[in-house]
């Protein structure tokens, strides 16, 4: 249900429709980042369509996307992946209470020289 | 007042058993003007119609109600019986009461109180019958061929088969088309101009054809069976009838850099050309943008040379009217530009080229003598990448085509697999969204390529083409292995994706035939009716409807050609009785009525009418075509005076209908 | 104390011949059952129907107008239920100005294998108009008489 409510959320905030692609993979092709992110452009747009998001938000290549929008502008049916992929960053970002601060993570982090007045600022800033 | 005679139908117990047929008469007997009545079993029997012949010769009746079935099932029937009984067919009216009436009710109260009422409608009609005669036209018993491809070839040869006259109307200098171009054929691999020359010999040399090479239409008037067509015959400087087609002023002709469409650019021709070896007709033609006379007026080796003075520089372009029965658009297509696709570097490099300069390239005669040469530095390319749909399937704006192209992914098969057999040496890629292979023999031809010939099938499309040091960097993605691919390639063949002609948008305002969003011509009927336009005596044949083959062209071409043998093999043309016409006095020539008129019926005529102060005035007023007219009505409510009506299905028909209803 | 009458609407249908006239026979064929309050008229096409033949309909006394023309793209005349389309969509808001209600008018689209539809349209507009009640906007009662 939840991922459910997740795809639905993506494609509101992207405006695309994954159910124009053809899979024809000029996206993945044209892709400058392609060694760099482990799942590529032609799989966000399939991923989402079928609802394994979970994979995609947790993926450190998530945020090795350029944004250079080779993909949207060469895709010859305009699924424009570039606008899905932003769609994903931002649905982790919105994501509340799941990646923030929680106080009992703070002793592992703390460093001597890190000034206490940034530690009060973080958990201020994140313990919501 | 019409003398009207009722007659119910029982059909067995189908009606007689929910409806009171007895009744019903009674009621209907009792209508205005009706004179007679009577119920029967069968009335679409011999008895039965018998009956109604009877009464309209006993009661001299005018008009006749028959409350039956369906007037789908047996208008006709009742329609031919009045007729034998001397009345005219279209004084007969049906009150459906069995398949709207008898059948969808269970209450037989309820089912006689609507079967009365859709008797008393049908009466209520009746009364404002009048006689209608469907008209006839005779037919010309010619066809026009508008385009020479091999679509127009075989539809001209079919019908001159049968033994009408066909005139072929070519744009180009000579006929052959793109096949022409073509080096072999998929899936069997015969050479193209082995089977299409002999065809273009056949129709040089059939005295039932004549050929308008280097022409176009220039406008259409008339209606199926009467086209009046006038054809514009382009100035080619050269006296058909005097040249040999030697071609001595072709290799004299000083102006040598010219670029030849023929070979799509790839090599030089001169101003003066014939086409290719086997051009029909064999004539030359000067092309005024590069030939020096023309210009300049200092030159004239071509009319030195020529021996039997054949060359005319001041011809001038001339009009040819001709009368036809038949008009079949065969306009063809072409590739898309591909000047917009800068990911491919078409624009950018020569050695990425289309399939159409590859065909060129593969031919023996082109521009390399048939050997494998790429167009920048002539060398034998050892990598060769082949990129499929490039503009085909695509989705909104820019130069795409929304349609697949359905010939690509044979022909790049075709390219391939000839790649590999006479130059075992070379790397064949072929990027592939989907390949298509439905066709006898087609799937097994792709299949040989990739197993026989070892062509690399690669699923995935080709992101970006970079020219660099020479070489083409091919950066792609193999989605089956799930990687990134880039090719240092010599050549890169992009299968573009083809579109109609560009002549077909005017030629189909011509005609008032429709097109789809795409330009293809519309059919009569997707399914039943796949040759014919739905503008009677327009006939399509070729990629002017929809992507095609050479085979499945053909057999269009000839299922055509049948089509319009049908229309000439008669020697009139029965009409629609029931067809719009329009009361000239109300009429106030608004062309309301022209503009929704989907067959281009209508047209408007200046005509002299006398005023009541005597003075005579001239007004434009809507007229109809009887034979172009298929009776839709949609100019009768599109007209803002009431002018327009509808024989058959008048307003005041209609309207007493909806009283007879409402009473 | 009166027992009030079941009101039985007057409905009008217009059928293009090729499609939804068919249509209708077909359900005949297939014996669906319609209320009998549906009278149809044959029209050679949607487009034949002049907004005029509503409006008289309406002042005759007609509760409920119902028009079928064939599936967009199906048109037997190629355009004409294109038309037909636009100019219903005036009429019927015109109608509901002048307070005929919206749901007294219709446009459907059933074509020559929609027996099925055919009936299901009907009966519901039927049931739907007999909500409604006698349409008496725009009726002229001088027409009864």
């Amino acid at each position: 249900m939840e991922q459910k409510h997740l795809r639905e959320d993506i494609l509101r905030i992207s405006g695309v429709n994954p159910r124009k692609c053809m899979k024809c993979g000029k996206c993945t092709g044209t892709c400058p980042s392609y060694d760099e992110m482990e799942f590529h452009p032609h799989q966000f747009v399939y991923m989402v369509e079928s609802g394994d998001i979970q994979p995609l938000m947790e993926s450190k290549g998530l945020y090795k996307c350029l944004t250079c929008f080779a993909c949207v502008e060469r895709c010859p049916r305009q699924v424009e992946p570039a606008k899905l992929i932003e769609a994903v960053r931002l649905s982790v970002i919105r994501q509340q209470g799941q990646n923030h601060l929680k106080p009992d993570q703070i002793p592992a982090m703390l460093d001597e020289d890190l000034p206490q007045q940034a530690i009060v600022s973080a958990m201020r800033k994140y313990a919501k | 007042m019409q003398r009207i005679g009722v007659f119910v139908c029982w059909c067995g117990s189908n009606i007689a058993a929910t409806v009171d047929v007895k009744a019903v008469a009674e009621a209907l007997g009792k209508e205005p003007g009706v004179v007679y009545f009577e119920d029967y079993q069968y009335m679409c029997s011999e008895e039965g119609q018998n009956k109604i012949k009877a009464a309209i010769r006993d009661y001299k009746l005018t008009g006749a109600v028959v409350c039956s079935c369906s007037p789908r099932m047996h208008e006709n029937t009742f329609r031919k019986a009045a007729a034998a009984a001397g009345i005219n067919s279209f004084m007969v009216e049906i009150a459906n009461i069995r398949e709207q009436c008898s059948w969808i009710h269970k209450d037989m109260q309820s089912a006689t109180e609507k079967a009365i009422i859709l008797g008393r409608a049908a009466i209520a009609k009746v009364h404002l019958n009048a006689p209608l005669t469907a008209g006839e036209s005779p037919v010309t018993k010619r066809a026009l061929v508008i385009g020479g491809g091999i679509a127009g070839i075989q539809t001209a040869l079919d019908i001159a088969d049968a033994g009408f006259e066909v005139d072929i109307v070519e744009k180009k200098p000579t006929i052959g088309g793109k096949m022409s171009q073509i080096d072999k054929t998929f899936p069997t691999l015969d050479c193209a101009a082995c089977i299409l020359t002999p065809k273009m010999v056949d129709v040089a040399q059939n005295e039932k054809i004549r050929i308008f090479s280097f022409s176009e239409v220039d406008s259409v008037k008339g209606f199926v069976g009467n086209f009046n067509v006038s054809i514009r015959r382009k100035a080619r400087y050269v006296d058909e009838v005097k040249c040999t087609g030697c071609g001595l002023c072709t290799e004299k002709c000083p102006q040598k850099k010219v670029p030849n469409e023929f070979n799509l650019g790839l090599d030089q021709r001169r101003a003066i050309y014939i086409p290719f070896a086997q051009a029909v007709p064999k004539v030359a033609t000067i092309d005024p943008d590069y030939c020096t006379m023309l210009k300049t007026g200092k030159c004239g080796v071509c009319s030195k040379v020529c021996a039997v003075g054949a060359i005319d520089y001041k011809q001038k372009d001339t009009i040819v009217e001709e009368q036809y029965g038949a008009i079949v658009v065969a306009t063809g297509y072409n590739p898309i530009e591909l000047t917009k696709y800068d990911e491919f570097a078409y624009s950018q490099s020569p050695d990425v080229i289309t399939s159409m300069e590859f065909e060129r390239i593969t031919n023996a005669a082109g521009p390399t003598g048939g050997v494998l040469l790429r167009p920048s530095d002539g060398e034998h390319p050892h990598k060769i990448v082949f990129v499929q749909c490039v503009g085909s399937r695509e989705d909104g704006g820019g130069c795409g085509k929304t349609y697949c192209s359905k010939i690509c992914c044979m022909y790049t098969a075709k390219h391939a697999m000839l790649t590999r057999e006479k130059y075992p040496d070379t790397e064949v890629y072929v990027f592939y969204i989907d390949v298509r292979t439905p066709g006898k023999n087609f799937d097994e031809f792709y299949r040989r390529a990739v197993e026989e010939y070892g062509v690399h099938y690669i699923k995935g499309m080709v992101g970006k083409v970079s020219p660099e040091n020479g070489k083409l960097m091919v950066r792609a993605s193999d989605l089956i292995e799930g990687k990134q691919l880039t090719i240092d390639a010599d050549l890169v063949v992009l299968a573009a994706a083809i579109e109609p002609d560009k002549s077909a948008r005017p030629l189909a305002t011509m005609l008032t035939a429709s097109m789809d969003t795409n330009d293809f011509f519309t059919e009569a009927h997707p399914k039943l009716r796949p040759v014919e336009s739905p503008t009677a005596g327009i006939f399509l044949s070729g990629c002017c409807q929809g992507p095609k083959d050479i085979p499945e062209t053909v057999a269009q071409a000839s299922a055509c050609a049948a089509k319009v043998i049908g229309l000439l093999a008669k020697d009139s043309l029965t009409c629609n009785a029931c067809v719009a016409h329009s009361e000239e006095m109300l009429c106030n020539g608004c062309s309301s009525c022209e503009k929704v008129c989907p067959y281009g019926a209508i047209t408007y005529q200046e005509k002299e009418f006398r005023m009541p102060d005597r003075t005579t005035k001239m007004r434009r007023v809507a007229s109809v075509n009887p034979a172009v007219c298929q009776g839709c009505g949609a100019c009768t409510v599109a007209c803002p005076s009431g002018a327009m009506d509808l024989h058959g299905f008048s307003n005041r028909q209609i309207m007493a209908e909806v009283d007879a209803i409402c009473k | 104390m009166q027992i009030e009458e079941k009101f039985e609407p007057t409905i009008v249908a217009f059928c293009c011949n090729w499609c939804s006239y068919a249509g209708a026979d077909l359900s005949g064929t297939n014996r669906l059952q319609y209320p009998a309050n549906v009278k149809i008229i044959r029209v050679p096409c949607s487009c034949r129907v002049n907004p005029m033949f509503i409006l008289r309909a309406f002042q005759r006394g007609a509760d409920g107008v119902i028009i079928c023309g064939c599936h967009p793209g199906d048109c037997h005349y190629t355009t004409g239920n294109y038309y037909a389309r636009r100019r219903m969509t005036l009429l019927f808001s015109m109608l509901d100005f002048l307070g005929i209600e919206r749901e007294r008018t219709r446009l459907e689209w059933v074509s020559a294998a929609e027996g099925a539809k055919f009936a299901a349209t009907m009966n519901d507009f039927v049931a739907t108009v007999t909500k409604l009640g006698k349409n008496r906007r725009l009726e002229d009662l001088r027409c009864n008489k």
